[in-house]
């Protein structure tokens, strides 16, 4: 628990074990979006290098609704560029923990940071992981399933089953609100939580494509801030008590 | 193997925009503690920083089940069940799936 920041090839493996779970249902979902890319028209190695450069999932997939002869090229890019915007939350939110790391380290595994990985590997952070190689590997492990399952539904077309019929559309959501639950570190979490969903809520209705995502998770995070900002100006002595020991000896090695 | 050169620029425009995205955040906290003069983030930062991946993922849960039906309602009170008793990833998991999978098919609802 107290391990300092270190990026290995242990970390590596790690996460990308720990994926496996979360790999398949990328599978099931890079399958679709192969069968959409070859009905979109894309050749096999066009929709390869889509999965392999791009490496997003739900752009990729509004990218094939808009796949239209000529392409709209602006659109396609400006739509990618807003529907990833929760991606800079997301990387803030590993500063922490990769700040000590080497930027031949760092950059190169961002490019591995999906809303998965990213969401399982601050639950290892939360409960103690300090490898960076965590993020890497459990991302590693989503590329391949992604890759190779673009591959696969291209050549396959569309005999593959919908994946809503296995209940395989809810399995993200199974993940996530697996972890949440892991995160889960007591009271002081309602109120930051409530803001988020209810933010998430009113902009999903509102406004279109994954807007919902950032604005709920900035709202969501500034609530908690402003808290812990009141907390510690009152100097509430209850604070130590209230958090778990652990996390304490986290933050104290995080100032070394 | 074929490939037409206006869409594999449109694909390395995608991935570019994307790749700036998820270097962006990690880049500009880089930034803001640097010209603060340290390597780190400060406390209040850190604690904003802290806050973000519970604030993403109810933002992740929430909107996506309360636009579907009783159905995902049900699976996910399964999941967060199975989460909090069994601690395990994979069962959560499967626990989502299979009740969701099952209420569809029973076309209970």
């Amino acid at each position: 628990m107290d391990d300092p920041v270190q990026f290995t090839f242990d970390g590596v493996a790690n996460g990308f074990r720990r994926s496996l779970p979360i790999g398949l249902s990328v599978f099931a979902y890079g399958l679709v979006f192969g069968v959409l890319a070859r009905q979109a028209g894309l050749s096999l190695l066009e929709s390869v290098l889509m999965s392999g450069w791009v490496f997003a999932g739900a752009s990729q997939f509004v990218a094939m609704d808009l796949w239209v002869s000529p392409l709209p090229v602006p659109t396609l890019i400006l739509t990618t560029l807003v529907l990833n915007l929760r991606h800079v939350l997301m990387g803030a939110a590993v500063y922490p923990w990769f700040a000590p790391l080497r930027r031949r380290q760092i950059y190169p595994t961002l490019f591995f940071m999906t809303d998965e990985n990213w969401a399982l590997s601050m639950r290892q952070y939360a409960a103690g992981e300090r490898d960076g190689g965590f993020l890497l590997g459990s991302g590693l492990m989503i590329y391949l399933a992604w890759l190779s399952a673009a591959m696969g539904g291209q050549m396959l077309g569309a005999s593959i089953p919908d994946p809503a019929r296995w209940g395989l559309d809810f399995a993200f959501t199974a993940v996530f609100a697996a972890l949440l639950v892991g995160m889960w570190k007591g009271k002081q979490d309602v109120l930051p939580w409530a803001a988020a969903a209810a933010t998430a809520l009113l902009t999903s209705y509102w406004l279109p494509g994954k807007w919902y995502i950032l604005l709920g998770g900035l709202a969501g995070s500034l609530v908690g801030a402003f808290i812990d900002g009141k907390r510690s100006r009152v100097g509430e002595p209850g604070l130590q008590a209230a958090n778990p020991p652990n996390l304490d000896g986290k933050r104290e090695r995080n100032e070394l | 193997m074929r490939i037409d050169p206006v869409t594999l620029l449109t694909i390395l425009g995608m991935a570019l925009v994307t790749y700036a995205t998820r270097v962006g955040g990690f880049w500009m906290m880089s930034r803001i503690t640097r010209q603060a003069g340290e390597g780190r983030a400060s406390p209040r930062l850190e604690a904003w920083l802290s806050h973000i991946p519970g604030a993403v993922l109810i933002s992740l849960v929430v909107p996506a089940v309360l636009s579907q039906g009783p159905e995902e309602i049900m699976a996910l009170a399964a999941t967060v069940l199975v989460a909090w008793r069994a601690k395990n990833l994979l069962l959560a998991m499967l626990a989502g799936v299979i009740v969701v999978a099952a209420l569809r098919a029973l076309n209970v609802f």
